[in-house]
């Protein structure tokens, strides 16, 4: 398995790099969305039975651990999935320039590939050799378009998640310490089992803070509205569908996972802090006056959702925040591949300068209300499922004040995503946009793909959840 | 152990300078010194092939990429200079008394608890040909990854901007 | 052959890695000129790499230490060479290293 999902990937870029002339570069995208796509359907349906012995025995050779990704690790790749081609879908619409396309085409798959890597990690140390490197690509593809703000928004990042990186080492050194190794078990047996208790607590601790940095959630987020709202558009689809969340909460649920459950004290301050989340960034939303950073502090607050899902520690509460990460890159996609249609289009982002855009892109808008409807939580769209399982699960440990925040919070959600559809898509047109027309099949047909998925993981809701989420609290809680 | 602590107070002394450094190239150097002196530390340690890479590549190639960076870049006009060198002291000179207070508090205050014996490895296991290409081909799967993304990041990033 | 390290010994190193360490934070946060941050970066993560090899002496894990710690080089030297990359793409714009020059709207 790891071999299919980490080093086909590299293969195919080497491919792409060789000097087979122009028409490699055309067919690239093409194979690269295929490549993409397979990954995706066969993360969650497993690898076509005479692939998966042959595979499996090159694993053997190369030594790789022969795991198997769980239901929790299926979700993830998922979403990596759908994010990474719609950005792919977005960047070939929307980059003008043959060279930057390609370059941004090879950075998405090592993205990606690092991002699975990540998934695939049963050891601390490679998940974060694979979390540094899917970093880094943000790096490049941030600074992508060269422009001065999205300079500025990588070199942002690169300090803060320099900082991160050495509070995720820290830990990782203490972790050594106490038990000899880095992997997944060592780390539970760390955390549960070792005779040193404040040693074990700065480990853990220097690990939530570091993998807070990579997450954004508050109060570090300080580096998510500029890299979200200065990178090029492709760029955002992907950071806000999928990096953030693969990088902070995926291994954060992995390590409240492996120790059964969190030590009493850091519940009590990953709840305060997913709160903190959701109301802050809910608030400053409402604010703000340019598309793309109402998204990105929407993300932050989705953010907040997921880590008040988890922090219950419960079952319940941890399948609502895998099912919000999957939900989220479903829906924060979409929102930004639309953002990009109507930058692309109407030219400016501010929500001031834009208006009744409907009649022009209607596909746009009505894609956009049902993220806007998902994201808010609304019925049957997939959010509204994996909200009423966080708030259900905040309810049942008694944490009901925690679960009014988050039902208060959805309402203000509600109304800052209402807020952009009335002030970009309707009222009335203004003159300068009597020549919009929407974005091109590409981008069109991505949106509308997005949205079905929404629509049809809500709908599909209990099927899902059988297949899926219920299975997570056997695994979990082992 | 008396090696350890003049390698240490030599390493420390080398950070004083990096920091306190008034031009970049300085800082540079002292970076490099530094790194020597974490060379010497980690041999001192048992761990001679970690020595030898910091040697090479930290004293080295990342000395050279921070100086050809600093290269490409012209540096501040006099006039900024000199208001700028003034107010240099005031910013940084918290630094040794940090380093100081940083150092005492650990010194005085840190009670080191007694890590009890781990299981010994097996000596065929305990090389670091033998973890990294058995137990880690993972960690080597990212670094071909890395370095594919290396070549495409400097790609992107070092070229001049064509005229918009 | 060396010998392992010894109690004392980590007695000792943490104030020296501590010391390391806060000189490398303040140069991180207090610095103006953009390559002058990331030289403070990179004290830091020397920092770490002193603390997995005193680590890997106390617990006689010296081969995974020494592996962790040449993995952890080479990620660095990428990330420095990425790093710079930007701040040269910067200066081509703001013709200064200054770190204000990031958030001026010009």
């Amino acid at each position: 398995m790891t071999t299919f999902y980490l080093l086909l990937p590299v293969l195919f870029i080497v491919i792409f790099n060789l000097p087979f002339g122009k028409w490699m570069r055309s067919a690239a995208p093409w194979l690269a969305a295929g490549l993409i796509l397979f990954q995706t359907v066969t993360s969650v349906t497993g690898l076509p039975a005479g692939w998966a012995a042959g595979l499996a025995t090159v694993d053997g050779w190369l030594k790789f651990s022969a795991a198997v990704p769980d239901q929790f690790g299926q979700v993830m790749m998922f979403s990596v999935g759908v994010v990474s081609a719609a950005a792919l879908a977005v960047g070939y619409s929307l980059f003008a320039d043959e060279p930057k396309r390609f370059s941004f085409l090879n950075l998405l798959l090592i993205s990606k590939t690092a991002m699975t890597g990540i998934i695939l990690s049963q050891d601390l140390f490679s998940v974060y050799v694979f979390l540094e490197i899917t970093s880094i690509a943000s790096f490049v593809l941030i600074s992508l378009n060269k422009d001065k703000a999205g300079l500025s928004g990588a070199y942002n990042y690169i300090v803060l998640s320099a900082l991160a990186t050495v509070f995720l080492l820290g830990s990782i050194g203490f972790l050594f310490l106490l038990t000899g190794g880095t992997g997944f078990a060592d780390v539970a047996n760390a955390v549960t089992a070792s005779p040193h208790r404040l040693t074990a607590s700065i480990a853990l601790g220097f690990l939530v803070i570091g993998l807070f940095i990579k997450g954004g959630i508050v109060p570090f987020h300080g580096w998510l509205p500029d890299a979200y709202a200065n990178s090029p558009a492709a760029v955002s689809v992907l950071l806000a569908g999928i990096v953030t969340k693969v990088s902070g909460l995926y291994t954060l649920i992995r390590l409240v996972a492996l120790t059964s459950g969190l030590p009493a004290g850091l519940k009590e301050i990953l709840l305060a802090v997913g709160a903190l989340s959701v109301t802050v960034a809910a608030v400053i939303a409402v604010t703000q006056t340019n598309f793309k950073r109402v998204l990105a502090w929407s993300s932050i607050s989705q953010i907040g959702y997921i880590v008040l899902g988890f922090a219950t520690g419960s079952a319940l509460g941890i399948a609502g925040a895998v099912f919000h990460i999957l939900n989220h890159s479903l829906f924060k996609s979409l929102l930004f591949v639309n953002a990009a249609a109507v930058e692309k289009r109407a030219g400016t982002l501010e929500l001031a300068s834009l208006g009744g855009l409907q009649s022009k892109m209607p596909v746009t808008s009505s894609t956009s209300l049902v993220a806007a409807l998902s994201t808010a939580g609304v019925p049957p769209l997939a959010g509204f499922w994996s909200k009423l399982l966080i708030i259900m699960a905040l309810w049942q440990s008694h944490q009901h004040i925690y679960a009014l925040i988050a039902i208060l919070a959805s309402v203000l959600t509600l109304a800052y995503l209402l807020i952009i559809q009335a002030r970009v898509f309707w009222g009335k047109l203004k003159e300068s946009f009597t020549a919009v027309t929407e974005a091109g099949p590409l981008i069109t047909v991505t949106s509308v793909v997005l949205a079905l998925l929404n629509i049809g993981v809500g709908l599909g809701f209990p099927f899902v959840f059988d297949r899926f989420f219920k299975p997570i609290k056997d695994i979990l809680f082992r | 152990m008396t090696l350890i602590l003049i390698v240490s107070v030599l390493m420390l002394i080398a950070v004083l300078w990096t920091v306190m450094a008034r031009s970049l190239i300085r800082s540079m150097l002292g970076l490099a010194l530094v790194s020597v002196g974490v060379t010497m530390l980690m041999f001192l340690f048992a761990a001679p092939l970690a020595g030898v890479f910091e040697l090479s590549v930290c004293a080295g190639l990342i000395t050279v990429i921070f100086a050809a960076t600093v290269s490409l870049t012209k540096p501040m006009p006099a006039a900024d200079r000199a208001k700028y060198s003034k107010e240099r002291l005031k910013r940084y000179w918290p630094v040794p008394v940090l380093m100081l207070l940083a150092g005492a508090a650990c010194f005085l205050f840190l009670k080191i608890p007694d890590f009890a014996a781990l299981p010994a490895v097996a000596n065929a296991e305990n090389s670091v040909r033998h973890i990294l290409w058995h137990g880690r081909t993972l960690d080597l799967a990212g670094q071909v990854l890395l370095i594919l993304l290396g070549a495409f990041g400097v790609i992107t990033l070092f070229k001049e901007i064509k005229n918009q | 052959m060396i010998p392992l390290a010894t109690p004392t010994t980590l007695w000792v190193m943490t104030a020296f890695i501590a010391a390391l360490t806060v000189a490398g934070l303040y140069c991180l946060l207090v610095s103006r000129n953009l390559i002058r941050v990331l030289i403070g970066v990179e004290l830091l993560i020397k920092a770490v790499n002193v603390l997995l090899a005193l680590f890997g002496s106390i617990t006689g894990r010296t081969a995974l230490a020494q592996t962790l710690i040449i993995t952890l080089i080479v990620i660095e030297v990428f990330f420095i060479t990425i790093a710079c990359g930007v701040v040269l793409s910067l200066y081509r714009h703001t013709q200064t290293l200054d770190t204000k020059s990031l958030t001026d709207r010009s």
